[in-house]
């Protein structure tokens, strides 16, 4: 269609301006044979000559630096894959190492804990023990203090009552009576003053 | 008249007369356009490989850029056994994407508008297929003439369709080429003379159509060498696998 569009377009215009231009027109000077083989040696020897430089000295360099870029290429690729796993290698051992310092922590946490209780626990039985000693010791010493007091009390009360009395009226009451006296009232105040 | 549409493709001597036995090889514009797009295409592809950068500049990547894409092209129509062509290929289809390209500019000659130059590279092509096919292939070569799975009624008719169609390739590949750039040319210098004979007035509208063709042309001009290229690639792919 193209081909037979240009040849008709062709055809119409050369007969056109063979027409117009009829008297000095040569015709189409392409095919004048005057400088043919001319043509022909010149085309030899250019298209000769583009031929063994473009595929002896430039195509050869020109495929060399593809080559060089596609393996240098490949090679930056392989680096960075092995780098990547390299590098995934690193952050799994890291992660372990991480986990397992995690878990020795821990542990050390644990252990010291423990160890505190059980000192705490130890020492605490120990104070305990020494409280309920001294406890006992003063429990007693209060029961044989509650024993011994009300006699004690009996007597300094004889004795001051004796004095005051002496005081009081000059006179000096024997012992006997005074005793008897606050004896029988510390027997009935006895519920008073050591109620349990 | 200067405004002879056809006067752009006319060849004139530069320099002295050179002749070889009575054989006129005397450099002439055509020369001077052939050698100039040699050198052009030797000098952008020589500074596109000096330097081997990771990352290419932009000439280098021009460079590499015309590189995959040849090479793809051969891969895709010849496959793999076609790589040994490559630099022939390569520097055919850059030989006349250049050509083309510089018949562009104003004033200059397109050496592929000549049908003696045209016919010249594809005579060569043709030859050289042949060739290639009968050294792989021996007489089983010509099987390409009888394609598999035809009533051997028909079988005649076909083998001398075949051969013809075959004949016919060298020059089918140059008038191509050749037409289209001659057209293209023509076209661009009648609508130029337009612009000049119609004035002020009217010279706008084939102003405006040169500049269209302008860019079409730049189009064709790429379009057709890499018609050329492809379709060397594929007489090459049959002489190369013989498919039928």
């Amino acid at each position: 269609m193209h081909k037979k569009l240009v040849l008709y377009l062709f055809l119409s215009i050369i007969a056109f301006f063979s027409n117009a231009y009829g008297a000095e027109s040569e015709g189409m000077p392409q095919l004048n044979p005057e400088f043919w083989v001319s043509q022909i040696f010149w085309l030899i020897l250019t298209f000769g000559f583009l031929f063994v430089i473009l595929s002896k000295f430039i195509l050869p360099k020109i495929s060399n630096n593809l080559e060089l870029r596609k393996s240098q290429i490949l090679e930056n690729i392989e680096t960075a894959e092995k780098q990547k796993i390299e590098s995934e290698n690193k952050i799994k051992e890291y992660e372990t190492l991480i986990n397992n310092s995690k878990n020795e922590a821990r542990n050390y946490f644990n252990e010291a804990r423990k160890k505190i209780i059980q000192d705490i626990d130890k020492k605490r039985e120990k104070i305990e023990e020494e409280i309920n000693l001294e406890i006992q010791n003063a429990e007693k010493e209060i029961v044989e203090l509650k024993k011994s007091s009300p006699e004690k009390i009996n007597k300094i009360a004889t004795e001051t009552s004796a004095q005051l009395i002496k005081q009081l009226i000059g006179e000096e009451i024997n012992n006997s009576s005074i005793s008897a006296i606050v004896e029988d009232l510390s027997k009935k105040n006895k519920g008073k003053y050591y109620g349990n | 008249m200067a405004t002879n549409p056809m006067h752009q493709f006319n060849v004139y001597r530069i320099g002295p007369e050179i002749k070889i036995d009575q054989i006129d090889i005397s450099f002439t514009n055509a020369s001077l356009f052939m050698v100039i797009s040699s050198l052009f295409i030797l000098i952008i592809f020589n500074l596109g490989s000096v330097k081997k950068n990771i990352i290419p500049n932009k000439i280098q990547l021009l460079a590499e850029l015309s590189y995959s894409f040849i090479s793809k092209m051969i891969s895709d129509t010849a496959g793999s056994k076609g790589k040994p062509y490559f630099g022939f290929i390569f520097s055919l289809f850059m030989f006349v994407l250049f050509c083309n390209m510089l018949g562009m500019l104003p004033y200059a000659f397109t050496v592929t508008s000549h049908i003696i130059v045209t016919f010249v590279l594809a005579a060569f092509i043709f030859i050289g297929v042949t060739v290639i096919g009968f050294l792989k292939h021996g007489l089983g070569y010509l099987k390409l003439f009888v394609p598999s799975g035809v009533p051997i009624v028909l079988l005649p008719l076909i083998v001398i369709i075949e051969v013809i169609s075959y004949l016919s390739r060298p020059i089918s590949l140059s008038v191509r080429l050749f037409a289209n750039m001659m057209a293209g040319h023509t076209m661009m210098k009648v609508f130029g003379g337009f612009v000049i004979s119609l004035g002020l007035v009217g010279g706008w509208l084939p102003l405006g159509f040169s500049v269209a063709l302008t860019g079409l042309e730049i189009l064709v001009a790429f379009l057709q060498a890499y018609v050329f290229a492809i379709l060397t690639c594929i007489y090459l792919n049959d002489a190369l696998n013989l498919h039928h």
